[in-house]
C-alpha cells in the first residue's frame, strides 16, 4: 500500500459534528468500544456467563450494569447490549451474539441543564428520582429510535443509529441553545 | 391616563414602542394595551363583519377587540391580544382589518348595511350561481371581514416542544392555585405551576385586598419566592395550559419573555406536553359583558379590567368613569377609582335593593340603554324607572357577573352545572379525570374562599397520591358574599353586542331562533358566536341565556357548546417546532454521501435516507447522459454502488431456519452454509410484502436482506411472528444494516477488481452465483455476497461502517482505473428494469406472487405466512393483472410510469383499461424505452400491441407485451 490513499481509515459516526458545547452542557461523541448484542439462548445462563465473563451482572429491563468502559445496557425485549470489551467467546454458548459496534452513535450530553435538554426531545420522564443513575430507556428522540442511559445526576448516554447522528447532532444541539438562552 | 403613583410597574425604566407608527413610551410592565390607555388612545380596532371602532374592552387572554400585529415577513405575526402582548424596546404593532386606516376605514360602510347583514346573511345571499362561490364570493367576503392575515412567507422564528412530568398540575397561580402549590410544595411533592400571566398572583395583581394583613400582590410574590426556592417546584409564568387530554396529559404554550426570545437562537414559544398524576384547575373567573345599545363603542369595558388597569398598572381608561353592573363586587370599581383620585360619574346598579356607602351619584334598579360616541365613548343613556338620563362620561366600566373558567374541564366531553345562586355555570366534578377545580373556577368568588379550597383540594389530593401534607394556617382575606341578579341583556331596539368579536348581537341571536336554530350549537354556526381567537369566553353565557329566553327555555336546559382545546389561540408553529423544512423527519446519511456529494451526485431521498441520483461527468449535461453512460459501464466494464440502505438483519438460533421458513414462501432451512437465496415474504392476507436475498453464514445463523423501504417493516414483521406466532422458536434477530456498509461492485471486471483489493482473492470456484463468505481487505473483516441486482457478473461487499467511507472512496478510484464508476439510483433502476427485477413499484402492497409471476415460490412442502390467503380464487383467478414487459413499437418512443394500457383499438375509458405501467426507464444497452406494467391475462399475451395511454402526461404509444425480463434471459453473465 505505498499509496497512503489506498489505506482504510476509520471514521466515527460524529466526525466534523461534535463536541458541541453551549452554555455548561456539552454534547461528545463516545468512543464505546466493542458494542456486542447479546440476545439469551433459551435453557442457558447467560448472567452467569456474563458474571463470570465480565464481571457484570445481566441488567434487569430498564437498567444497566457495569460502569465506564465495560456496560451492560437493557437495549429492548429480550436484548443487552454489551458495551466496552471484546466479548468473551464463552458468552456464544448462552446468547446469540452479535457485533453491532460500527451501527450506533454513541454520544454524552454533560452539564447542569442536561435533562432539560432531553426533555425537549424525549417523551418519557427523565426526572432524576424516576430515572436514576444507571436507569436507560429505549426511546424515541425526535423521531429517532434512541437509547437513553442516565451516566450520574448531570450526565446522560445517548445512541441513535449511526446514519441519523448528524440529525441527532443538529436536534441536540438547538435543545441545548434553547435551554441556555433561559438560563 | 396614567396615575401619577401606584402599580405594579417600574416607572424607572421606560420603554418606547410603536402602534401604526406613531411613537409612545410606556413603563417596564406594562402590556401594549395599558401602554396604549395611558396615552389616552382608546381607537385600537375594527370589528370582524362591521369594521365598527373598537377598544381595549379587557386586560386579560379572553380580548375579543384589541387584536394587533406584530412582526413583518417571515416574523409576522397576527391576531395578538394587546392585552397580555408584554410591551418590550421597540415593539411596533399595527391594527388590523381596517383600509386605509384605523381612524377612516371605508368597509365602516358594512355598518350601514348592517339591517341586511344580520345572521345568516351570507348564507340565504350567497346561494346562486354556484359557480360563484369560490371564484367570487368568497374572496370578496374575506376581504370585507376578518382578522390579521399571515405575510405568506415562512415562519423564520425558533419554536420548542418539551415534556414534563409532575405529580401535581397547578393550572392558574391567583389565590386558589398559590395556596395549592404551597401545600403540595411542602408536602414534598413535584409541582408544576402554570400561569398564562408574566407574574403570579392573578386577580390578587388587579384587586387592592389583602391577604394576611399585606397587599394581595405582595403576598403572592412572597408565596411565589418561597416555592422558586424549592427543587420540587417548576413556576411556569406565561405558560398558558390549553388543552386536557387523555391519562393526565395537559397541553401548555409558553411564549418567553420579549427580552429573553431576543437573544439569539432562542425560542419565541414552546409548546408543552405536561404529564401530571393529578391538576388542581384554579384558573379563575372571566368577567361578563351586558348587551345593551352600542355597547361596543371604544370605553366601555369590563368593569374588573378597569379595576385591573388602575391597581396593577396605575393607567385610569377614562377621566370621568361610570360603573354598571349587578352585584356588589362592581362596586369595588368605583371604590378603586376614587381611591385612585380618579373621578366617578356615577354607579349604576341593576339591582333595586342595591346599596352602597360610597360618595357617588347612585342609580339603584337602573340600567344603562344606549352609549354614544362612535370612535370613542362620549356619554351614556341611563334608563332608570322615572325614564331615561343622559350622562357624560368617557369609560363605563360595566359587569354582568363572572362565568368560571369551565374550560378545561370541558375538553373531554364533559359538561359543565348550572348554578342558579351564581348565574353561572361551573365545573362538573371528574369531568376530567385527575383534575379538580378550585377557587373561583369552582364558583368560590372571595379570597378567603379561594385561598381555603385551593389548599383543601390539593391536600386532598395529595393524599390520595400517598404524601403527607402537612398542618398549615390559612392566611387571613376577604370572604365577601357575592350577590348577583342576573342581567343579561338590556330590553331596546338598537343593536346590542352579545359577541364582541364576531358582531354578533341579541337581535342575531333571536333571529336564530326564530329561524329554527334553537339548539346552542346550531345557533353558535348560524350567528357565528363564539368562535375566531377568543372563542366566546365573553358571550357564551350571555348568549344562550338569550337563547334560552327567544326560546322559552332555562339556561340549564339549552346548555352550553362545547369548550374544545386550545383554550386560547397556540401557533402551528409552535406544535410543528423543529419539524420545519428538513426538520420534517430525521435525515439517514450513508457512510458514502460525503465522497457523493464530493463527485457532484445529486441527492435523492429514499424514505429517510438521501442516496446519490447519478454521477454526472465531464461533458455531461443531462441525467440521462449520466445514467445511459453508467449503465453502459456496469454491462461493459464495473460499476460501483452503495446499497447500506438495504435492510439487514441478523437472524440467529437454533430456531433460526424454522422462523425463514415461516416467513419466506421458499424453503431456507435446506440453505448450504456460504449460500444466499432470493426469498419472497407474504402478508397475511396473501399479498406480497418484501423480497430479498437471505444468506446463511453459520447451521444457526442467516443474514437476510429486505428493500430500503421495506426495512423497519420487515423488522417489525419478524419480531411479531416470533413473539405472537412463533414463540416455540429459540431465535432472535436484530437490525444489522448500520453496522455494515455494503457496496455493489458490478461489471465484468467486478472480479478483477476485487481481487487487486481483497487480501485473498476469490474465483468461480470459491465463491460461485449465490455463494458468500467472509473476507479481508487489509486486515479488516468484511464479508462477500455473490448477488446481482444488476444482471451482471457483481457482488456486494460488506465492511464494518467505520471503514465505510474509506471503502467506497478505494473502490471508485479501483473502478475509475478498469474504465468504470460510481453509479447511482437512475443508473440501478434502468438495470434492474432490463433484467425485470422487481422493487416496490411492482410490490405495490396489492400485487400477489400470482401477479408478479412468482406463484412457484410459495413452497408445496410447506406453510408459511400468507400462504393460505394466496390460494383464495381472487388472488389467483387467471383475469387478475400479470407482470409483464413493454417495449415502444410505434411512432412514439416514449414509455411513463403511471400511464394506463388499453386495447389497442378499443376507446380509452376508464372501464376500458386493461392495467398500468409501474416502472420506466431507457435502456442503452437494448437501444428502447423499456417498461413494466401489470396487465390483465398478461403472461397469455406477449407479443400483442397494446395502447399505453398517459392522460397527465398527454403521452400515447403503442407498445409490444413481452416476457419482464428483456436482457440475458437465461441469466449467464450473472454467473460469470
Amino acid at each position: 500500500m505505498a499509496d497512503p490513499a489506498a489505506v482504510l481509515k476509520p471514521l466515527s459516526p460524529f466526525a466534523g459534528l461534535l463536541p458541541s458545547t453551549v452554555g455548561n452542557i456539552t454534547l461528545s461523541g463516545v468512543h464505546a468500544g466493542h458494542l456486542t448484542l447479546l440476545a439469551p439462548l433459551r435453557g442457558k445462563d447467560l448472567a452467569a456467563a456474563l458474571k463470570s465473563a465480565h464481571g457484570m451482572a445481566l441488567p434487569a429491563a430498564g437498567r444497566s450494569t457495569g460502569k465506564d468502559g465495560a456496560r451492560a445496557i437493557w437495549f429492548g425485549h429480550a436484548h443487552i447490549l454489551l458495551m466496552g470489551p471484546v466479548p468473551d467467546p464463552s458468552l456464544a454458548a448462552h446468547a446469540a451474539v452479535t457485533d453491532i459496534s460500527d451501527g450506533w452513535a454513541v454520544a454524552r450530553l454533560e452539564g447542569a441543564g442536561a435533562a432539560d435538554v432531553l426533555a425537549r426531545l424525549v417523551p418519557i420522564d427523565l426526572r432524576a428520582g424516576h430515572f436514576k443513575r444507571g436507569h436507560t430507556a429505549r426511546t424515541e428522540l425526535a423521531h429517532m429510535h434512541a437509547s437513553i442511559t442516565r451516566l450520574g445526576e448531570t450526565a446522560f448516554q445517548i445512541m441513535v443509529f449511526r446514519s441519523m447522528a448528524r440529525t441527532m447532532s443538529h436536534d441536540l444541539v438547538t435543545a441545548m441553545e434553547g435551554v441556555a438562552a433561559r438560563a | 391616563m396614567r396615575l401619577g403613583k401606584g402599580g405594579q410597574i417600574d416607572r424607572s425604566q421606560r420603554i418606547g414602542f410603536s402602534f401604526d407608527g406613531h411613537r409612545y413610551e410606556g413603563f417596564a410592565g406594562d402590556t401594549l394595551a395599558s401602554a396604549l390607555l395611558a396615552h389616552d388612545i382608546r381607537l385600537v380596532a375594527r370589528s370582524f363583519k362591521y369594521h365598527r371602532p373598537r377598544g381595549v374592552l379587557t386586560a386579560g387572554s379572553e380580548e375579543p377587540n384589541a387584536l394587533v400585529t406584530v412582526g413583518r415577513g417571515g416574523t409576522q405575526e397576527p391576531n395578538i391580544r394587546a392585552t397580555v402582548l408584554e410591551l418590550s424596546e421597540g415593539l411596533a404593532a399595527r391594527s388590523q382589518n381596517a383600509w386605509p386606516s384605523l381612524e377612516m376605514d371605508l368597509l365602516a360602510m358594512n355598518d350601514l348595511a348592517a339591517p341586511f347583514l344580520a345572521a345568516g346573511f351570507y348564507y340565504k345571499t350567497f346561494m346562486w350561481p354556484r359557480a360563484f362561490w369560490e371564484r367570487v364570493y368568497e374572496p370578496l367576503i374575506r376581504r370585507a371581514a376578518g382578522l390579521g392575515a399571515l405575510s405568506g412567507q415562512s415562519n423564520t422564528d425558533r419554536y420548542e416542544r418539551a415534556f414534563a412530568y409532575c405529580d401535581l398540575l397547578v393550572i392558574g397561580a391567583g389565590p386558589a392555585g398559590l395556596m395549592a402549590a404551597q401545600v403540595a410544595a411542602r408536602s414534598g411533592a413535584d409541582v408544576i405551576l402554570c400561569d398564562e400571566d408574566t407574574r403570579t398572583g392573578g386577580r390578587l395583581n388587579a384587586e387592592t385586598f389583602e391577604v394576611d394583613g399585606k397587599p394581595g400582590s405582595d403576598w403572592a410574590a412572597l408565596v411565589t419566592a418561597e416555592l422558586a426556592a424549592m427543587p420540587n417546584v417548576r413556576i411556569m409564568t406565561r405558560t398558558t395550559v390549553t388543552g386536557a387530554y387523555d391519562q393526565g396529559t395537559f397541553a401548555a404554550l409558553e411564549k418567553l419573555a420579549p427580552e429573553v426570545a431576543a437573544r439569539p437562537n432562542t425560542p419565541r414559544e414552546a409548546f408543552w406536553r405536561i404529564v401530571a398524576r393529578r391538576a388542581v384547575l384554579a384558573a379563575g373567573a372571566l368577567e361578563r359583558p351586558v348587551a345593551f345599545q352600542n355597547n361596543d363603542r371604544p370605553g366601555v369595558m369590563m368593569a374588573g379590567s378597569v379595576r385591573a388597569y388602575v391597581n396593577r398598572w396605575a393607567v385610569s381608561p377614562g377621566r370621568a368613569v361610570t360603573v354598571f353592573g349587578n352585584h356588589d363586587g362592581a362596586h369595588r370599581t368605583a371604590a378603586d377609582l376614587m381611591a385612585a383620585g380618579v373621578h366617578v360619574a356615577a354607579l349604576i346598579d341593576s339591582r333595586p335593593d342595591a346599596v352602597t356607602d360610597l360618595d357617588v351619584p347612585f342609580y339603584k334598579g337602573a340600567q344603562v340603554c344606549d352609549a354614544q360616541g362612535r370612535k370613542g365613548l362620549e356619554s351614556i343613556s341611563i334608563a332608570t324607572t322615572s325614564g331615561i338620563e343622559k350622562m357624560r362620561t368617557d369609560c363605563l366600566a360595566m359587569s354582568g357577573g363572572w362565568n368560571p373558567t369551565v374550560h378545561l374541564t370541558c375538553h373531554m366531553n364533559g359538561r359543565p352545572t348550572w348554578n342558579a345562586d351564581l348565574a353561572s355555570f361551573v365545573p362538573t366534578p371528574d369531568a376530567v379525570p385527575g383534575l379538580v377545580a378550585a377557587g373561583a373556577c369552582n364558583g368560590t368568588m372571595s379570597t378567603h374562599g379561594c385561598l381555603a379550597e385551593g389548599a383543601r383540594i390539593a391536600a386532598a389530593a395529595l393524599g390520595d397520591l400517598g404524601f403527607k401534607v402537612p398542618d398549615m394556617a390559612l392566611p387571613q382575606a376577604e370572604d365577601a358574599p357575592y350577590a348577583i341578579a342576573p342581567l343579561w341583556a338590556v330590553p331596546g331596539k338598537g343593536r346590542a353586542w352579545l359577541d364582541f368579536q364576531n358582531d354578533v348581537t341579541v337581535k342575531d341571536i333571536k333571529q336564530a331562533a326564530i329561524e329554527n336554530f334553537r339548539s346552542v350549537e346550531h345557533m353558535k354556526r348560524y350567528t357565528t358566536q363564539g368562535m375566531a381567537t377568543d372563542q366566546g369566553k365573553n358571550s357564551n353565557v350571555a348568549a344562550l341565556a338569550v337563547l334560552a329566553d327567544a326560546t322559552g327555555r332555562g339556561i340549564p336546559e339549552t346548555g352550553t357548546t362545547t369548550f374544545r382545546p386550545p383554550y386560547s389561540p397556540v401557533s402551528i408553529a409552535a406544535m410543528g417546532a423543529g419539524a420545519q423544512g428538513a426538520g420534517f423527519a430525521p435525515q439517514r446519511f450513508t457512510t458514502s454521501h460525503a465522497a457523493s456529494v464530493a463527485a457532484g451526485a445529486p441527492v435523492v431521498e429514499a424514505g429517510l435516507w438521501y442516496r446519490p441520483s447519478y454521477f454526472p461527468r465531464k461533458g455531461e449535461t443531462t441525467w440521462r447522459q449520466s445514467c445511459d453512460r453508467e449503465v453502459t459501464m456496469v454491462r461493459n466494464a464495473v460499476g460501483i454502488c452503495d446499497v447500506s440502505t438495504l435492510g439487514k438483519i441478523d437472524i440467529k438460533g437454533p430456531g433460526a431456519g424454522a422462523l425463514l421458513d415461516f416467513v419466506y414462501t421458499n424453503m431456507f432451512s435446506t440453505l448450504p452454509v456460504g449460500r444466499v437465496r432470493y426469498g419472497l415474504m407474504l402478508r397475511e392476507d396473501g399479498h406480497v410484502m418484501d423480497d430479498g436475498t437471505t444468506a446463511r453464514l453459520g447451521p444457526d445463523h442467516f443474514v437476510m436482506t429486505t428493500t430500503t423501504a421495506a426495512a423497519g417493516a420487515v423488522m417489525r414483521h419478524l419480531e411479531f411472528v416470533h413473539q405472537g406466532l412463533r414463540p416455540d422458536l429459540d431465535v432472535s434477530q436484530c437490525s444489522v444494516t448500520e453496522h455494515w456498509a455494503q457496496f455493489a461492485v458490478a461489471g465484468p471486471k467486478s472480479r478483477d477488481l476485487l481481487n487487486g483489493l481483497l487480501d485473498a482473492p476469490v474465483d468461480d470456484a470459491r465463491l460461485p452465483f449465490m455463494a458468500c463468505g467472509d473476507v479481508a481487505v487489509q486486515g479488516i473483516a468484511a464479508r462477500l455476497f455473490r448477488i446481482s441486482f444488476s444482471g451482471e457478473q457483481a457482488y456486494e461487499i460488506a465492511i464494518p461502517a467505520r471503514y465505510g467511507d474509506s471503502l467506497f472512496r478505494l473502490l471508485i478510484a479501483r473502478a475509475e482505473a478498469l474504465g468504470g464508476g460510481g453509479y447511482g439510483m437512475e443508473a440501478l433502476n434502468v438495470l434492474r428494469i432490463e433484467k425485470g427485477f422487481l422493487t416496490h413499484a411492482e410490490m405495490d402492497g396489492r400485487t400477489t406472487a400470482f401477479d408478479l409471476g412468482l406463484e412457484r415460490m410459495i413452497s408445496a412442502r410447506k406453510d408459511c405466512i400468507g400462504k393460505a390467503a394466496a390460494a383464495r380464487p381472487g388472488l389467483v383467478d387467471p383475469d387478475r393483472p400479470q407482470l409483464v414487459g413493454i417495449k415502444p413499437i410505434g411512432a412514439v418512443k416514449q414509455l411513463t410510469a403511471g400511464a394506463h394500457l388499453f386495447e389497442k383499438d378499443a376507446e380509452v375509458t376508464r372501464e376500458n383499461s386493461q392495467g398500468h405501467v409501474t416502472s420506466v426507464g431507457f435502456s442503452p444497452t437494448l437501444g428502447v424505452f423499456l417498461g413494466l406494467a401489470f396487465l390483465k391475462q398478461g403472461r397469455a399475451r406477449h407479443g400483442e400491441v397494446v395502447r399505453l395511454v398517459d392522460h397527465l402526461r398527454g403521452i400515447e404509444t403503442l407498445c409490444e407485451v413481452s416476457d419482464p425480463v428483456f436482457f440475458d434471459p437465461d441469466g449467464g453473465r450473472a454467473r460469470g
